[in-house]
């Protein structure tokens, strides 16, 4: 076992996105990091997404954040030595009716006004010229150029590769059983023994807050199982990653020509034997709106549907923020399913916080004591 | 077919018609489903209506094919073919398409009887236009009743080769040749399973004439042969190959490649039925009691699909199935149950005596299914080379499921049927583990293409609830 595993600077409970990125950022910073992951890097969410690498219809509080995230993504080479398949052509939202257009436009000035201009109205031509495949009704809509998406998987690998490239641990199925500090020191139990470390970060995703709870931190999180379905190969019919208004629909055409539909439709899941079920009747639902604002899907034919394992705050928004009860430990989980975009700067505000106590993202609104307080 | 059954069969091969014929007669009710509009299953394809005017060349086990469809016709269970059914949930309820519509059935108990499928035959150019399974030219005859042309070449190696070439030769069609790969060794290991096989219901005696039939015609025949390879460009010229310490071509209208069996268990694996590796037969079988019954409560396997011991073991598998269902559904006692094993399970014995020889004989040689040419396609679907495959093992992939999602190796149409074996042992040979520490890949619904317009026939009005959640636009935390 390398230096970084016998005694390491920093332990990371959970390898996916955010748990991989900590390390490389720790790495790029010379403070060796442990990676605990009980599965494999990417295993649930990291790794199963829709891959959506968007800030629009971001809640504001995760602006900042989004933003610089944005910045990384289009240098995501020069991190990760992986383009992580990203692909920015373009996020758009689609207004439905003239009422949908009127919440965009609100939601365009809002944006604006907070200080971000990265979003530009469209109209009905200016939609249709985006993609001559939507459906008529649609009136127009909004779109933030330099979104897109990218492989999740591919992503969360590029960052477990990274982070060992540069002499990071990650222990791949090892189960963190306990967590405790004394002396200045915490000691993570699992089931293959003890590891030991100054700093501790809880990146678990949907298991996060099982961490947290033994800290004395409770938090409101529920485990969601967001559903998608992919298609096999087919002609073009979308070009940029789109997404309706009102309705629910998130939906791609990635290079390979395979469309991923999906928005958030939940099936069941089950986060101790980690298996998911999925609802096809809010598959089907998620199909019809597909095939309403791109009637050519209806050729389409679906060879694969699947649901991440996800953890969603009571607020929607993560929980990004030192322990409150315990000195030198850190929190990044419960992404509500908003995680994957934000992975490669959250890792860094980590590392920011671990190495310099601070950072210049405002992360307030991601305090985990803010449901005590409410 | 109604919204809810007894008892639900997937397949009406041989193991799925015995379980329902004598399912029915114990008083069950009984849906078969089955992608074929008539019974029969691969072994027995279009067996009410051989399309070959001469049955002979078929052989006399298919004729036993007929008898099995005649008494599952008779009987009361119902027969709903053309249908592909892509999802099994837990509690059974099962989504199937039909004529391009999309719909679900329940049932108290599932019997998962999907028989086999042949094993992946990864060789330089596998792919090309010309070059088929020895198993899909056999359903071309059997269903259309088209057979090859003069000059086919058979290679690989177990039954079906053998008696696909037996077949074109009593049909009229000389092949080319017949390349065989059994190494010598098999000789040696499969000699001691060959007292048992001797005494095992005449399938040596059966093989030997086959054999000796092949040998009369004048075919050239080509023993312990290597390192295959299919030349071609657009399509596949000719077969190369080593024999005899000497490298061979053999020009050919059309290449047959076969190296026998492995459960099609694709659809058992969606279901999140328990598999577990069988180092003899070197596939994935599922975890079945004695009754055929797994860890998913209400669903049970037989047939080929719980492991493979040939059709008659089928039919044997699948009545012992259908009496636990018979008792738990309290149509007979455990006494009469176990009664009415003693003879199936006797007769499953019987048939099961040749399997060790079998299949140490007909074992594929290591060669043939972990591809040492990197440029070999293991993935045909995604067109994932065995290079690839090795390359991301060596970066440090060990899990057959994250290799799908990194490489795309088995997330194409086939969800995996055509290379997750082939997978799984290059992974594991990198690693030198075996491939029971690597794991099964993941099978995700549908375990069929589906169209979406076939999954949108399940949007019965109402909107789920998730669309009443607060929107981001809405936003909420714009203090911040």
């Amino acid at each position: 076992m390398s230096e970084s595993a016998r005694s390491p600077d920093v332990i990371i409970i959970g390898g996916g996105i955010q748990g991989c990125s900590t390390a490389v950022h720790l790495g790029l910073k010379g403070v060796s990091a442990l990676v605990i992951e009980k599965n494999y890097p990417g295993r649930h969410a990291s790794g199963v997404n829709a891959g959506g690498v968007n800030r629009i219809g971001r809640f504001p509080s995760e602006l900042p954040l989004s933003a610089l995230s944005l910045e990384i993504w289009h240098d995501i080479e020069s991190l990760v030595d992986d383009d992580c398949g990203f692909v920015p052509n373009g996020r758009v939202k689609i207004a439905e009716s003239d009422a949908e257009m009127e919440k965009l436009r609100a939601r365009f000035h809002l944006v604006r006004n907070l200080g971000h201009d990265y979003e530009r109205l469209l109209d009905r031509h200016e939609l249709r010229e985006l993609e001559p495949d939507v459906a008529e009704h649609c009136v127009g809509g909004i779109v933030a150029p330099g979104c897109g998406h990218a492989n999740p998987f591919r992503t969360t690998t590029a960052f477990a590769r990274k982070a060992r490239a540069l002499g990071q641990t990650i222990l791949e199925g090892v189960r963190v059983e306990k967590v405790s500090r004394a002396a200045g020191v915490w000691t993570v139990r699992t089931d293959s023994g003890n590891f030991q470390a100054p700093v501790l970060v809880n990146t678990a995703g949907a298991w996060g807050d099982r961490i947290s709870a033994q800290m004395g931190e409770e938090v409101p999180m529920e485990t969601i199982a967001p559903m998608l379905m992919v298609t096999a190969r087919m002609p073009p019919v979308i070009r940029g990653v789109m997404g309706a208004t009102d309705r629910i629909l998130s939906i791609k055409q990635v290079p390979n020509g395979t469309v991923i539909i999906g928005g958030g439709y939940r099936g069941t899941a089950d986060r101790d034997a980690e298996t998911t079920v999925l609802d096809y009747k809010k598959l089907a639902y998620n199909a019809k709106i597909a095939t309403e604002m791109f009637p050519k899907l209806k050729g389409a034919r679906i060879v694969r549907s699947w649901a991440g394992i996800e953890g969603r705050m009571a607020d929607a928004i993560p929980v990004i923020s030192p322990s409150m009860t315990e000195e030198s430990c850190f929190h990044a989980f419960g992404f509500s399913a908003h995680g994957f975009n934000l992975g490669p700067a959250v890792g860094r505000v980590l590392s920011e916080l671990i190495n310099a106590g601070q950072t210049n993202i405002p992360l307030e609104a991601f305090r985990i004591d803010r449901f005590a307080k409410a | 077919m109604k919204a809810r059954h007894d008892l639900a069969v997937i397949g009406a091969g041989p193991a799925g018609m015995a379980a329902a014929t004598l399912a029915a007669e114990l008083g069950i009710d009984t849906l078969v489903l089955d992608e074929q509009e008539t019974p029969g299953g691969q072994i027995y394809r279009s067996v009410e209506q051989p399309s070959l005017a001469d049955l002979a060349p078929l052989g006399p086990d298919y004729r036993r094919g007929i008898e099995l469809a005649l008494a599952f016709r008779r009987s009361s269970a119902e027969l709903a073919g053309g249908a592909v059914v892509w999802q099994i949930r837990p509690d059974r309820t099962i989504n199937l398409t039909r004529a391009g519509d999309g719909m679900e059935v329940g049932a108290d108990h599932v019997l998962i009887a999907t028989g086999a499928m042949e094993r992946p035959f990864p060789i330089p150019g596998w792919t090309l236009p010309g070059v088929m399974t020895a198993g899909a030219a056999q359903t071309l005859m059997k269903s259309a009743g088209l057979v090859a042309e003069d000059g086919v070449v058979l290679a690989g190696c177990g039954p079906l080769l053998f008696q696909l070439a037996s077949q074109y030769l009593q049909a009229g069609v000389r092949p080319g040749a017949i390349v065989e790969t059994t190494p010598r060794g098999n000789y040696w290991r499969a000699a001691s399973g060959l007292p048992m096989a001797w005494a095992s219901e005449g399938y040596l005696k059966k093989g030997l004439a086959l054999l000796r039939a092949i040998k009369a015609s004048g075919v050239p025949f080509h023993r312990r042969a290597q390192n295959l390879r299919v030349l071609g460009e657009t399509r596949a010229d000719a077969l190369e190959f080593e024999s005899g310490g000497k490298t061979r071509w053999i020009e050919t209208p059309l290449l047959l490649l076969h190296q026998g069996v492995v459960p099609n268990a694709n659809l058992a694996m969606a279901t999140g039925i328990t598999h577990n590796w069988d180092p003899v037969q070197l596939c994935w079988r599922p975890e079945t009691g004695h009754w055929g019954g797994t860890n998913r409560e209400g669903i049970a396997v037989a047939g080929d699909g719980a492991g493979i011991g040939g059709a008659v073991a089928a039919e044997h598998g699948g009545r012992l199935a259908a009496l636990e269902i018979a008792r738990r559904l309290g149509r007979i006692t455990a006494e009469e149950r176990d009664e009415r094993a003693t003879v199936e399970r006797a007769a499953l014995r019987r048939h099961l005596r040749a399997r060790p020889f079998l299949d140490s004989l007909y074992r594929p040689p290591d060669a043939l299914r972990r591809p040492a040419d990197d440029t070999t396609l293991a993935c045909r679907c995604e067109e994932v080379t065995a290079g690839e495959i090795r390359r991301q093992a060596e970066l440090g992939l060990t899990d057959l499921n994250a290799l799908k999602s990194q490489s795309r190796c088995g997330m194409g149409p086939c969800q995996g049927r055509l290379c997750a074996l082939t997978a799984v042992e290059l992974l594991a040979e990198t690693h030198r583990v075996d491939p029971a520490d690597i794991g099964p890949l993941r099978i995700r619904p549908p375990a069929r293409p589906v169209d979406l317009t076939a999954i949108m026939a399940f949007d019965d009005g109402t909107i789920p609830p998730e669309a009443a959640l607060p929107k981001e636009t809405a936003a909420p935390g714009a203090k911040a």
